[in-house]
C-alpha cells in the first residue's frame, strides 16, 4: 500500500486510461451527490417544520367556533356558535390544573384607527395577558398587556413591530403615543416581534377593553391555551390530545352541538399536528434514504461493472505482465488499489463538492417547510466508505479471476 | 543450461486426450542458439511454453541452470520467469498504453529495481536494439519490426539466462526478418543463450543448431553452419 513505485505504475496507468478513469469516477461521485443533497433536502425538510412550529407556543391549544351541522335535542343544523366569557371562565374552572398559559381573544371589527391624521389598518385583538406566550411574542420595547389593565380595563395598546416601522418610523419611540380607536384614545405601551411579518401587524388591547368599549358585550371570538412543557414528546401528546378532547366535550355540551360534530366547535391543538408532521417527515426521510441507497446500490454496480470491462479488456496485459514475473497476488493488489484510489478520490469529491453546495446554497433556500438544509458529515463519509468497500469487493472477483488465468490463455486473449 | 528427460505433455480435448508431447529429451548448452522447428501441431510451442515455465508438463524432469523446475504454483512460476527467463513472442506483446521505454523497463520493475536505474537500463537495451529516439513512442507509432527489437531489448532488460523465441519473426516480412534475426545473433554472439521456435527454414539456418520435432517427438537434432542474417540485410 505504502509502496512508491507501485503508486508511480498505478499513476502512470490512470494517467494512460484517462476516459476509462473519468467514467469510474464520475459514476462514484454522482452517486455520492445524489445521496448527500437527497439527504440534506430530508433534514432541511424536518428544519423547515420544526421552524413553522415555532412560530406559537409548542404546546398551543386553541377553540375556535363554527357551525352545526347536525340537528341536536330538536335545535336545527347550521347553527352559529358564539363563544361566551362563561365558557372560558367555565374552561379554567375544570381544567385550570393542566393550563400553564390562557388568553380570550375577540376581534375588533368596524372600528377606524387613526394616529394623528393618518389612518391605519390593522387589524385590533383584544387579549388576555397570557396571549404573549402563547404567541411567543417578544417585546422589544416597553411591556405587554398586564392584570391591571385588564381590570381597570385599561387604555393601552401594544404595536407590533411592522407598524412601528411602517408608522412611526420618523420617531425613535412609539411609546407614549396615543392612537384613536373610534374616538377612543389608546396610549401605545409596547411593541412586539414576532417570526413573520404579518403576525406584526397587529394592535394588542386588553380583552375587557375591547368588550366594554366597543360594544362586545361578553363575546369572545376564540380561546387558546398552553399546556406544560413534557420532557416527553409522545406524553405530551397524549395529554394534549385527552385535553383537546375534554375540553371540546365540555364546549358541544355547554353549547347543546351533538358529540360527533366536530366542526361546531374546533379545537386544535399544536402538539397533535406537530405528530402528524413529524411522521409525515419521518416517511419522506425514509423515502429518501431508500432513494439514496439505491442510487448507491447503483452506483456500486456501475463500479463493478466498469471493473469488471476493465478487468477483460486488460486481460492481455495481465498475461504479459505475468509473462514478465509478475506474481498473481501483484496483479490483484495493482488493480484493486487502483479502483480504491479512483473510487476513493471521485467519491470524497462528489462528497465535498454536494457538501459545498449544501453549504453555500442551503441558508438560501426559502421555501415553506425547507430550512437551511444540511447533511450529517459522518453519514455522508459513511456513505462514502461504504461505496469504497463495495467497489473493492467488487472489483476483488474478476481481478482474482483475471490474475489465475493461465498466462498462455491470458496471451492469447484479444 | 537446459536439461529436460522424458518430457510428456497431453490436453484433454472433450472425452480424449491429445498427446503433444510423447517423451522429449534434450539438452542446451549455455551460449547456444537453437532452432525448433517442426509443422504445425508438432508440439513445439507447446515445449517452448513448457520451457518458459508458462504451461506444465505432465511428466518428466526440467532442469534450469542446475535449479530443477517443479512444484510449480503460480507465483514460484513468475518469480523463475522473472529471474531466468526473457520472452519473445510472434505478436511482440507490448503494453499498448506504455512507451517503448517503458515497456522495456516493466520487468526490471517486477524484480524490484529502482526507477531511476530502470530507465537507464531500459534505455541502454534500447540502444542496443537501435530506438533510442524511439524511446518516448506508444507501440502504435512504431513498425512491426521496431515492436519486435522493442520486445527483444525488453526480453533482454532482465539479464536472462535463456531466452525464448515463439516466431519472432512470424508477423514480420523477409527484410525486417532478417533485421530481426541479426539482432538475435548479436545478442547470441555476447554469450546468450537462445530458443527459437519457427517453421521457416531460412530463419531456422540463421541459428547454430536445429531440433525437428514431429509429432511430439525429436525426429533430428543437428547442428549447422550459422548463416548470418547480416548479409540479407
Amino acid at each position: 500500500m505504502f509502496d512508491l513505485e507501485r503508486w508511480q505504475e498505478i499513476f502512470d496507468t490512470i494517467r494512460k486510461n484517462k476516459l476509462r478513469t473519468f467514467l469510474t469516477g464520475l459514476s462514484v461521485a454522482s452517486g455520492i451527490f445524489i445521496l448527500v443533497i437527497l439527504l440534506g433536502f430530508g433534514q432541511g425538510m424536518q428544519n423547515g417544520v420544526a421552524h413553522e412550529f415555532e412560530e406559537d407556543a409548542a404546546t398551543s391549544v386553541w377553540v375556535w367556533p363554527g357551525v352545526t351541522s347536525k340537528e341536536f335535542k330538536g335545535l336545527n343544523p347550521g347553527r352559529s356558535i358564539q363563544l361566551k366569557n362563561e365558557n372560558y371562565e367555565s374552561s379554567l374552572a375544570l381544567f385550570g390544573d393542566k393550563i400553564e398559559y390562557k388568553s380570550p381573544r375577540i376581534f375588533v371589527r368596524n372600528v377606524s384607527v387613526n394616529y394623528g391624521k393618518e389612518a391605519l389598518v390593522y387589524g385590533i385583538q383584544g387579549v388576555s395577558y397570557d396571549f404573549q406566550f402563547i404567541e411567543n411574542a417578544n417585546m422589544s420595547e416597553g411591556r405587554f398587556l398586564n392584570y391591571q389593565d385588564e381590570v381597570t380595563t385599561a387604555k393601552v395598546a401594544i404595536i407590533g413591530n411592522k407598524i412601528k416601522r411602517d408608522v412611526f418610523k420618523d420617531l425613535e419611540s412609539p411609546l407614549g403615543e396615543y392612537i384613536n380607536i373610534s374616538g377612543v384614545l389608546f396610549k401605545i405601551v409596547g411593541t412586539y416581534s414576532e417570526r413573520e411579518d404579518r403576525e406584526e401587524e397587529r394592535i394588542y388591547i386588553p380583552i375587557t377593553t375591547a368588550q366594554r368599549v366597543f360594544n362586545g358585550g361578553d363575546r369572545i371570538n376564540n380561546m387558546s391555551y398552553t399546556l406544560p412543557m413534557e420532557e416527553n414528546f409522545d406524553q405530551a401528546v397524549i395529554k394534549a390530545t385527552a385535553f383537546k378532547e375534554k375540553l371540546q366535550a365540555h364546549l358541544q355540551k355547554a353549547h347543546t352541538v351533538a358529540p360527533e360534530d366536530t366542526g361546531a366547535i374546533q379545537v386544535w391543538s399544536a402538539l397533535e399536528e406537530a405528530k402528524r408532521y413529524y411522521s409525515l417527515i419521518g416517511n419522506i426521510k425514509f423515502f429518501f434514504w431508500f432513494v439514496g441507497i439505491c442510487t448507491i446500490i447503483a452506483g456500486v454496480v456501475g463500479v463493478s461493472n466498469i471493473m469488471l470491462i476493465v478487468v477483460k479488456e486488460r486481460t492481455r496485459e495481465i498475461g504479459i505482465r505475468k509473462a514478465l514475473g509478475a506474481k498473481p497476488w501483484s496483479i490483484v493488489g495493482m488493480i484493486l488499489q487502483e479502483s480504491i484510489f479512483v473510487t476513493a478520490i471521485s467519491g470524497f469529491a462528489g462528497l465535498i463538492f454536494s457538501m459545498g453546495l449544501l453549504e453555500i446554497v442551503g441558508p438560501y433556500v426559502e421555501v415553506d417547510y425547507i430550512l437551511n438544509p444540511s447533511v450529517n458529515f459522518n453519514v455522508a463519509l459513511s456513505t462514502v466508505l461504504v461505496l469504497i468497500f463495495a467497489g473493492a469487493v467488487a472489483g476483488f472477483f474478476p481481478a482474482w479471476r483475471a490474475a489465475s488465468i493461465h498466462t498462455i490463455d491470458a496471451l492469447r486473449d484479444e | 543450461m537446459i536439461e529436460i528427460k522424458d518430457l510428456h505433455k497431453s490436453y484433454k480435448m472433450g472425452s480424449n486426450a491429445l498427446h503433444v508431447l510423447k517423451g522429449i529429451n534434450f539438452t542446451v548448452e549455455e551460449g547456444e542458439l537453437v532452432a525448433i522447428m517442426g509443422s504445425s501441431g508438432s508440439g513445439k510451442s507447446t515445449l517452448l511454453n513448457i520451457l518458459g515455465m508458462l504451461d506444465v508438463a505432465d511428466s518428466g524432469e526440467y532442469t534450469l541452470d542446475g535449479v530443477p523446475i517443479k512444484n510449480l504454483n503460480e507465483t514460484k512460476a513468475a518469480n523463475y520467469r522473472n529471474k531466468f527467463l526473457g520472452f519473445v513472442f510472434q505478436s511482440f506483446n507490448l503494453i499498448n498504453y506504455k512507451s517503448a521505454l517503458e515497456n522495456v523497463a516493466l520487468p526490471l520493475y517486477y524484480q524490484r529495481v529502482p526507477r531511476k536505474e530502470r530507465q537507464a537500463r531500459a534505455l541502454k537495451y534500447l540502444e542496443q536494439v537501435g530506438l533510442k529516439e524511439w524511446a518516448t513512442h506508444l507501440p502504435s507509432e512504431l513498425s512491426g519490426g521496431q515492436n519486435q527489437r522493442v520486445a527483444i531489448a525488453r526480453a533482454m532488460a532482465s539479464e536472462p539466462k535463456v531466452l525464448l523465441a515463439d516466431e519472432p519473426t512470424g508477423a514480420l516480412d523477409s527484410t525486417t526478418s532478417y533485421e530481426v534475426m541479426d539482432l538475435i545473433q548479436k545478442i547470441n554472439d555476447q554469450g546468450n543463450t537462445i530458443l527459437v521456435v519457427t517453421h521457416e527454414d531460412d530463419i531456422a539456418h540463421m541459428c547454430k543448431r536445429i531440433v525437428y520435432l514431429k509429432d511430439g517427438v525429436i525426429v533430428e537434432d543437428k547442428k549447422v553452419k550459422q548463416v548470418r542474417a547480416s548479409e540479407y540485410v
